[in-house]
């Protein structure tokens, strides 16, 4: 019998003494696996600027956020993938026209002002990725509204810049949108497999929902906040998006296009900047779709996604503390005092 | 009906490591330390001298106050020190030190088969003076939560044969090996409580236990065997209480408040033993398993075994063994010093290899993924109590309700982020006043 360890070298440490395998690293690598098809699918649509924007993206999110932590003598985190998502998200919302200061300008201000000016991952108010959008979008207005054609599509095959769906929809009506396609399927079907101008990784909706199922398959996210945003978003988009009064508007347009596909399973399900509890999580997502809608039928930006969600961003601590569960025994024992 | 509680977790249950071993009496050992306070309430008061000579069941610590109760030696031998020696959790314990010289002399025993005709009083006093204690692992004195107070009548009696924690099988092999003893015991009780329904939970994945067991209770009608589906911490009295019966312990509140007395089966068994043979407190069985233990094993062991002796017994450690623990995996004390004594609230040893406690060390930021919120089985808000305490804001941890946890480790268990969420609440908890 061999006895390799003796009682001084025992490992003392407090209960629980075992822990499940998951760990929040594999759950943010694994989010960041779930957005590769729709990143690819941008880079087919839109070609190599597509990957440029994306590789500047990731690649200045982890120098900041490794630059930041070295610079403050914190433990450096960006093993935990965190600074990639945020990166590849950042890079997913951004028109495939942008020159490549945009990219780098939007990925520090979300990971040094957004995030670790909070305090880091977990501490962090707001959606990084979407605060580096909203930067560079107000910086920037005229850069970030300059759409391209998707190259590999056989569609807007002309023109090289375009409006994106939504702004035709916003701006022109859904006739003229229809016009481009010739007929709904048509229409459909390109905004489904991402044959549109848009966001470089927002278009494809087969793509994103495939990545979203394997998160919801791993239980990584739920249901909870994609489906009462969208259902929501779409229920009033039907009652009130409509030209010819109510109940007249096209839900599944409004949920094809815009980035509410990619914002609804990506980006309103960040663990940190949304509710914990789950039935804060439905009032949550409600707020998302119905500030969504609210921004696209009577704002002043043909999409409004990302100002919703980071406005709900706010309440997720109120909303939080509003639901948490009774302790139990909590009314019963209301019931014996008195 | 089937109930159950809220949250919960389901760790792989390990259970096939010892629960095929019968149970069997371990070498008794050289001598025993036998801690003067192995329960919840005062410690007891010295009853021996240095020098003197004891027979196995020889009171050596007097109980102190109602909320106590008396040690006994568990050998035959001389006291050859009373000193303060370290316990399961690291704790000096003032003790008494028995050399065993073999002789297993005992002291005489009162059997009385007609037992059934004892008053309540009698019987009352006859767990007292054995020393029983819950066996479970809280070791709150049997005789004082059989003596209720008069405006908390019981109604319903749960024998827990949950064993809920992993690896643990002790309970299972001793419903397997003891039914019968465990329905008159439980009987026993029921006529203490003067009560007409007593429920016997047992987790699904024992069921040859839930066969035997029910069995056993066939002649019973006021005894009935209960099957749980697995769910981690359902041996926890309010958890049990919820999901045998459907009824909420108030918060802060006694299972006595919704007229619910639980004890564990092995407690049921220690009763009967007391009042039919006048058997006080002196063994108990244990479990002996982990990945870094070469022969796990069912022991029945003396009360103040040194541990090493235990280890010893079932073949030693393997080369991967890295951390001894005191009771389950989930609620368990981690070892420094082998040489701390069995008592009679412990309820395995295990040897875990160093794989199984990988995680230990670094922690990383709560993501607030909520996990921890949808499992806890108290309704809190894990997260938050653990944010509270790690950022030094204790006093704001009680308004997520810290004194509700009762530290059952399912919060710990899943979070991603490996934070020792546990220890954050235990170090809240000694700094703040409720």
């Amino acid at each position: 019998m061999e006895r390799s360890r003796d009682q001084n070298r025992l490992i003392v440490s407090t209960s629980p003494h075992i822990r499940s395998e998951e760990t929040t690293q594999h759950i943010v690598w694994s989010v960041n696996l779930a957005l590769l098809p729709a990143a690819l699918m941008g880079i087919y649509f839109f070609g190599p600027m597509a990957a440029a924007i994306i590789a500047v993206s990731i690649t200045t999110a982890v120098l900041c956020e490794y630059g930041y932590q070295k610079a403050l003598k914190k433990r450096v985190t960006i093993d935990d993938g965190s600074a990639v998502l945020t990166g590849l998200l950042f890079g997913l919302t951004l028109p495939p026209s942008v020159p490549l200061y945009i990219p780098f300008v939007g990925s520090f201000v979300a990971i040094v002002l957004a995030k670790q000016l909070f305090g880091g991952l977990g501490f962090n108010i707001f959606n990084p990725a979407l605060i580096g959008r909203a930067f560079v979008q107000i910086s920037f207005p005229k850069l970030m509204t300059v759409w391209l054609e998707p190259t590999a599509a056989f569609v807007f095959i002309d023109a090289k810049t375009t409006a994106t769906p939504l702004g035709i929809l916003k701006e022109e009506g859904l006739q003229k949108l229809l016009e481009h396609s010739g007929t709904y399927l048509n229409l459909y079907t390109n905004m489904l497999f991402g044959h549109r101008p848009g966001s470089l990784g927002e278009t494809s909706v087969v793509a994103l929902l495939m990545g979203a199922a394997f998160l919801l398959y791993r239980r990584y996210i739920s249901w909870h906040i994609p489906v009462s945003f969208l259902s929501t978003a779409g229920l009033l988009a039907w009652v009130f998006g409509g030209s010819e009064g109510l109940f007249t508007g096209d839900p599944v347009l409004h949920l094809l296009s815009g980035g509410i596909i990619l914002s609804a399973f990506f980006m309103a399900t960040d663990y940190v900047t949304s509710p914990s509890i789950r039935k804060g999580q439905i009032i949550f997502g409600i707020g998302c779709g119905f500030l969504t809608m609210l921004i696209r039928l009577k704002g002043g930006y043909p999409e409004g996604v990302m100002f919703a969600i980071l406005l709900m961003n706010c309440f997720s601590p109120l909303i939080d503390r509003s639901f948490r569960s009774n302790v139990f025994g909590a009314a019963e024992r209301k019931g014996l005092l008195k | 009906m089937q109930f159950t509680f809220k949250g919960g977790i389901h760790p792989p249950d390990s259970k096939e490591l010892a629960r095929d071993r019968a149970i069997r009496r371990a070498r008794a050992p050289k001598q025993v330390i036998i801690p003067l306070s192995q329960h919840i309430g005062a410690p007891c008061k010295l009853a021996v001298e240095i020098g003197q000579r004891v027979k196995v069941g020889e009171v050596v610590g007097t109980p102190e106050g109602f909320v106590s109760a008396p040690v006994h030696s568990s050998v035959s031998g001389k006291v050859i020190s009373v000193c303060d020696y370290p316990g399961v959790t690291g704790k000096m314990v003032s003790s008494v030190v028995i050399e065993n010289d073999f002789l297993e002399e005992w002291i005489p025993l009162s059997d009385r088969p007609d037992y059934q005709s004892l008053l309540i009083d009698q019987l009352k006093h006859m767990v007292k003076d054995a020393g029983i204690v819950g066996m479970g692992g809280a070791a709150f004195p049997t005789h004082v939560k059989l003596s209720p107070p008069a405006e908390k009548p019981i109604d319903v009696v749960i024998i827990s044969g949950a064993e809920c924690e992993p690896y643990l099988t002790a309970d299972y092999r001793v419903m397997l090996q003891n039914a019968r003893e465990i329905i008159e015991g439980t009987k026993i009780i029921m006529m203490i409580l003067g009560v007409t329904e007593t429920i016997i939970g047992i987790e699904d994945n024992k069921p040859e236990a839930i066969e035997i067991m029910t069995k056993a209770a066939a002649g019973e009608p006021q005894i009935s065997v209960l099957s749980l589906p697995v769910k981690y911490p359902q041996g926890a009295e309010k958890m049990l209480i919820k999901a045998a019966l459907n009824r909420t312990v108030p918060e802060r509140g006694l299972p006595m408040d919704v007229g619910v007395l639980v004890l564990n089966i092995s407690t049921a068994m220690a009763v009967y033993e007391a009042v039919r043979y006048g058997k006080p407190l002196v063994e108990r069985v244990i479990t002996v398993s982990g990945e870094g233990i070469n022969y796990p094993a069912n022991l029945l062991v003396k009360v103040g075994i040194p541990v090493s002796d235990i280890i010893e017994e079932c073949g030693g450690f393997k080369t991967t063994a890295a951390k001894v623990i005191a009771g389950g995996p989930m609620m368990g004390f981690a070892l420094s010093d082998l040489s701390v004594p069995v008592t009679k609230g412990t309820s395995g040893i295990l040897v875990l290899p160093e794989d199984g406690v990988a995680h230990a060390g670094e922690f990383r930021n709560c993501i607030r993924c909520g996990r921890c919120i949808e499992i806890c089985p108290m309704g809190l808000m894990p997260s938050m109590l653990s944010v509270t305490s790690e950022k030094g804001f204790y006093e704001m941890s009680k308004e997520y309700n810290l004194f509700d946890c009762f530290e059952c480790g399912s919060c710990t268990y899943v979070c991603p982020s490996k934070r020792p969420i546990v220890q954050l609440v235990r170090l809240a908890k000694s700094l703040v006043k409720p």
